[in-house]
């Protein structure tokens, strides 16, 4: 039996040695979804939580992760265009828009009504992370398109057309894209902390730098996953930079003082986020060494790269959920907050 | 942005603050909860005005609640509670009998164990069913001796749509379908809510949730076509003791403020307002409370704050992040060739 599946089953705990035996999720050998704090710290409604969990799925993740590399690549394609490097600036066009392709696939894909996407597109709401974002999609993709198409502009075409023509609409282009493409590694962060989500709202501070920092890791990446070694040097040095802002950030994230950052070092939340540690150091040290010498261990990097910010988007998504199924993560703050603002709370009903 | 307190703080008329020229004064629900008697008519009354969809028809072993929470599908929800002390003055002569309620802690702890392994962790309560293994053949808790059972109390409350001054779920919405109505209240449009769920995770107090067969987000209303008709909200309405009155929201505080008085007169000290105070972290909520316990055993959060409070703080945060990443691409190209 899954953990999924209901007991359905009428049951008697009448002879039970321990009322609190497993009876519901029996065989489960996790404790990870115990409470961070005991219930009899904090009251409750019988323990249920007083959030809604998010209703996204795997695909906002995905998408956090898919945004943050097309950022990264188009940031990456601009560069390598101005100083002459035309692999890369063709691997950063290609990927960026493929992986700007997936973003708005995943976007609307999870949307409860995906027929009235465009919806989104009937305001422009400063108030809404969300609203912001759909305007920054709108101002990205249309360069990093055209950007895309000059690189796969077939020969013939290209031919019919005046001389430089492809190459500086496609400049134009790339650059149009590079210019709001910060604006989209960075806008996501918004997006997750202007929630009542316990973890992510605490982390509000923290969580523009992990994720740029992880946007610049995950297109560098991408750069050094697909470009010659001898023009993928820029992708390198940005890969190192932007893992070390994602390491630092993700490790400032765990030493806020607070209960509701917990959430980040337990459970599959913690799991996600320590092997994504484990592959972003070990692609930032492979780009600063082996990767200048061989394609392989370059692409190799690109690949644990790609895979750490994913799974940085994965398990920072998974401890804002975690965070919302327990009361504890919204009670306890609150209450302390409370009890610290009126001095001497008033206790004349003391529950005993 | 009309106001310095368009986002976060006291706020005098949201409804002219989202740029409603001439309206109606602001209304909303205070909700007594120490008069409510459980009868869950206002439950009844939402679904049939509005037409709500039924919600799973499951015992959840939560004393008489079986809704769970508020949700997509149920917009008014009655919170059942025992607790093991009398109300107020009152004597209900059990303590030296072993009557009394099944041991109400152990029940409350057999339901926690269920709801941790629901999927949604029990936020699907009120939007779609959640077995909890009830019913089976024993109350929860029952199987503890007769010793544990004691003398009690009863409270019930009936909880709704709070209807913020600043409202997050509001600020959140990319589509424009919630808005502020003329009545001060938020309302979602079902024609033009596309599902998005941002809301969801925008409301402090766990409120509105998206409907899973019909993928739009949906929440009370304050029976926003009744108020436009003259008529009172349907919950209001079938309220037979009137522990949910309906009306202009200064006069619903002011008629609070009595009514606490007056119990703590009577000896129930207990009693507090709750969403009454405009400098709260919503702004004052145009639902509230007359709460005989601490909010959190509602299942009501203790010191909500409306998440917009911090956007300009965040969107700076933002910024200086996309300012250092385009400056770090800068440095990469153009420190080619120094290594």
């Amino acid at each position: 039996m899954t953990d999924d599946e209901p007991l359905r089953e009428p049951r008697s705990d009448a002879g039970a040695a321990d009322l609190h035996a497993p009876t519901f999720g029996a065989g489960r050998d996790r404790h990870d979804d115990q409470g961070v704090v005991a219930d009899s710290e904090f009251r409750s409604y019988y323990g249920r939580p007083v959030l809604k969990p998010p209703v996204w799925e795997w695909k906002v993740p995905a998408y956090l992760f898919t945004g943050g590399v097309s950022a990264g690549a188009a940031l990456l394609s601009a560069g390598a265009d101005l100083t002459g490097r035309p692999a890369l600036c063709r691997a950063g066009r290609l990927g960026g828009f493929g992986a700007l392709l997936a973003s708005s696939y995943l976007l609307i894909a999870d949307l409860g009504r995906p027929e009235r996407f465009h919806h989104m597109l009937r305001v422009a709401k400063p108030s809404s992370p969300m609203s912001v974002g759909t305007w920054i999609l709108v101002a990205y993709g249309p360069g990093s398109g055209l950007a895309a198409m000059t690189e796969l502009l077939p020969g013939s075409l290209r031919a019919m057309l005046p001389g430089r023509l492809p190459a500086r609409v496609g400049r134009l282009a790339g650059l149009s894209s590079a210019a709001v493409a910060p604006a989209l590694a960075s806008y996501t962060a918004v997006l997750l902390s202007q929630t009542a989500v316990p973890a992510w709202h605490e982390a509000r501070r923290e969580l523009p730098f992990l994720f740029t920092g992880s946007a610049a890791a995950s297109g560098a990446g991408l750069g050094m996953l697909l470009a010659p070694v001898h023009e993928a040097g820029p992708a390198r040095r940005l890969a190192a930079l932007g893992a070390g802002a994602e390491l630092v950030a993700a490790r400032l994230i765990e030493r806020r003082p607070a209960l509701e950052t917990t959430a980040y070092t337990r459970g599959r939340a913690h799991r996600l986020r320590r092997a994504s540690e484990y592959l972003t150091l070990a692609g930032a040290l492979a780009a600063a060494t082996v990767a200048r010498r061989s394609r392989p261990a370059a692409a190799a990097a690109g690949l644990a790269l790609l895979a750490g910010s994913a799974l940085q988007r994965f398990g920072t998504f998974d401890a804002g959920v975690a965070s919302t199924k327990d009361p504890a993560y919204v009670v306890v703050p609150q209450r302390a907050r409370l009890n610290a603002r009126d001095g001497q709370h008033r206790h004349g009903d003391q529950a005993e | 942005m009309t106001d310095e307190h368009s986002l976060y703080g006291p706020l005098e008329d949201p409804a002219a603050d989202a740029g409603h020229q001439e309206h109606p004064p602001r209304v909303g629900f205070f909700t007594d909860t120490s008069v409510c008697i459980g009868c869950k008519a206002c439950e009844v009354a939402c679904k049939e005005w509005n037409d709500v969809p039924e919600d799973g028809l499951d015992l959840l072993g939560m004393s008489f609640d079986n809704t769970g929470m508020l949700g997509a599908s149920s917009w008014r929800h009655v919170a059942f509670i025992e607790q093991e002390r009398p109300l107020g003055r009152q004597d209900p002569g059990l303590s030296d009998l072993p009557t009394g309620p099944s041991a109400a802690e152990h029940t409350a702890e057999v339901v926690a164990d269920g709801l941790r392994d629901a999927p949604r962790g029990g936020g699907e309560l009120g939007t779609e069913p959640v077995d909890l293994g009830f019913p089976s053949f024993e109350l929860p808790g029952a199987g503890t001796g007769s010793e544990t059972r004691t003398d009690f109390r009863w409270l019930m409350s009936s909880d709704v749509c709070k209807h913020c001054t600043h409202a997050g779920c509001l600020d959140v919405c990319p589509t424009g379908a919630l808005f502020r109505t003329e009545f001060g209240t938020v309302v979602v449009q079902p024609d033009i809510c596309n599902g998005c769920g941002y809301c969801v995770s925008g409301c402090p107090y766990g409120v509105i949730d998206r409907r899973p067969d019909d993928g739009r987000a949906w929440k009370c209303t304050l029976c926003h076509d009744r108020l436009r008709g003259g008529l009172e909200p349907a919950c209001a309405k079938a309220c037979p003791t009137d522990s949910i009155q309906f009306g202009p929201l200064d006069e619903l505080r002011e008629r609070a403020d009595r009514r606490l008085e007056q119990l703590h007169e009577a000896g129930v000290g207990e009693a507090r307002l709750y969403g009454r105070d405009p400098e709260d972290g919503v702004g004052g909520d145009g639902a509230f409370f007359l709460l005989l316990d601490e909010p959190e055993v509602y299942g009501l959060p203790p010191d909500p704050v409306v998440p917009t409070r911090d956007l300009p703080s965040m969107w700076k945060h933002a910024a200086v992040a996309a300012s250092a990443l385009l400056a770090a691409t800068a440095a990469v190209f153009i420190r080619e060739g120094r290594r």
